[in-house]
């Protein structure tokens, strides 16, 4: 086995890209997962019907198969987008259908004794979503969001597959010049690892900074 | 009248909870709701301020009628105030918090204003050092009188109090009485659905006995505990005395 320094800056090249995917991501599916499962959660009969189309739709076929809808099959319609918009839609539009499922799991975890005391209060509900509900269901949701979180990081490596020259990519395009296959994708593979490593480092200060005194951390009450 | 409550009917299913139960409350009273359990006495606390809506009947809060399909519920709900069982307190903020929030964002208060008004509530339920603990670090009996705390910041008309000290242990049931009785004493007006005979004896200026949906009697402690019209009141009233003693007052 042999292994090659200069791989390390060429794969770094590839690191913003896979950053930005990841983080663009994940951010689309918090604010359209939250939608979706206040939706499912509030909503009347065809808000909550149409939640759950979304949701199951995206959960129950393949990520590849949406990116290649997205960035092959829509042009077909006259939208054409680049591979890293296709990249980011479909990816984001994925991990919104399984946060959907973590933040109502987490609304719904929350006792149905504070919606009534908000209510008793003159809290409209969405006052009571906003001030008693969430702040609650966001703490509870962590521990699972942040797999989620992980996933999305090793997920965005399909992305190889549209031309996108991420982490996985530029590991691709190296392997296919020199054909050190298992070597390098060795390196690939330690270079996800220690990205996961400080993300998920940094999620669970995160968890412990807003738990709630007397409650102890939220994994723990899981 | 402050509170006219009219025929409420209520029906889980086939379960008919409330069976056309009226009263009224002017303003200053306390009036205690007893009866056995599954009577039907909390959900007519829900369906006062709709956080249950009745299925027939009207109810009114001073000249509102808080039943009708258009009230501004909301508005009206902030006027009441209602004390929980299980306190309900919000687990992520402060007794502080707790206490603030309704002023701050029900009523639009700037901030230095609502946490005055805040602590000034928490020391009325004798709690302005326990301001910064979060629920899950007090006692039951203090996590209840900060829901009190918590309904009086509103400034309400009424305060709708459903068993508060049930799902307290016995050492504490004294301190959120003892708050209870000097509100009473004060003239908030209170409609108390307890077991506690002491705190009726103490503070009620009727008490009404429920059994299956209906009203089967009321009147004043007194004749209530001595002379009461039907055995069924007579008999569950000795009953409960015996349970719970009369330690309350």
């Amino acid at each position: 086995m042999t292994f090659e320094w200069e791989w390390i800056p060429k794969l770094a090249q590839g690191l913003p890209l896979t950053l930005q995917i990841t983080f663009t991501c994940v951010a689309i599916g918090i604010v359209l997962g939250l939608l979706l499962a206040l939706g499912r959660v509030y909503g009347h009969r065809l808000l909550r019907g149409i939640c759950i189309v979304y949701i199951q739709f995206f959960r129950g076929t393949p990520l590849l198969v949406q990116l290649f809808i997205v960035y092959n099959g829509l042009p077909n319609f006259g939208i054409t987008l680049t591979a890293l918009q296709s990249g980011i839609l479909a990816l984001g539009l994925n991990t919104a259908a399984y946060q959907a499922e973590y933040f109502r799991g987490a609304i719904q975890a929350v006792r149905g004794g504070q919606m009534l005391a908000a209510r008793s209060l003159g809290m409209s509900l969405p006052q009571a979503i906003r001030f008693a509900i969430l702040p609650q269901a966001l703490r509870l949701v962590l521990p699972s969001w942040s797999n989620e979180f992980i996933l999305m990081l090793k997920y965005s490596s399909i992305v190889f597959t549209v031309t996108l020259l991420d982490l996985m990519g530029q590991g691709k395009r190296i392997a296919s010049r020199n054909a050190k296959t298992f070597e390098v994708f060795l390196v690939v593979a330690v270079f996800y690892l220690v990205l996961v490593l400080i993300v998920s480092t940094l999620l669970r200060l995160l968890e412990k900074r807003v738990s709630i005194p007397g409650l102890g951390a939220p994994s723990e009450h899981r | 009248m402050l509170l006219r409550v009219e025929d409420i009917h209520k029906q889980y299913g086939k379960d008919k909870v409330l069976c056309g139960v009226s009263f009224g409350m002017k303003k200053g009273e306390t009036k205690v709701i007893i009866g056995p359990s599954g009577t039907g006495k909390s959900t007519l606390l829900r369906c006062i301020n709709r956080l249950t809506p009745a299925d027939q009947g009207r109810v009114w809060l001073e000249e509102e009628e808080i039943t009708h399909t258009r009230a501004s519920i909301n508005k009206i709900r902030a006027q009441i105030g209602f004390v929980f069982q299980s306190f309900n307190l919000f687990a992520h903020l402060t007794a502080l918090g707790n206490v603030r929030i309704g002023p701050l964002k029900v009523k639009g208060m700037k901030k230095d204003a609502a946490t005055k008004l805040a602590m000034e509530e928490l020391e009325r339920v004798g709690l302005s050092d326990k301001a910064d603990a979060y629920p899950a670090e007090l006692s039951g009996g203090q996590q209840q009188r900060v829901s009190i705390a918590r309904a009086l910041a509103m400034f309400p008309k009424l305060i709708l109090f459903d068993e508060p000290t049930s799902a307290l242990d016995p050492e504490l049931i004294g301190e959120v009485l003892e708050v209870m009785v000097s509100l009473a004493k004060e003239g908030m007006t209170m409609l108390v659905v307890t077991h506690e005979m002491g705190f009726a004896r103490a503070v009620a200026d009727e008490i009404i006995f429920m059994e299956n949906g209906v009203i089967v009697e009321q009147g004043e402690p007194k004749q209530m505990f001595t002379n009461a019209v039907h055995a069924r009141t007579g008999e569950f009233l000795n009953k409960i005395s015996e349970l719970y003693g009369e330690t309350s007052e």
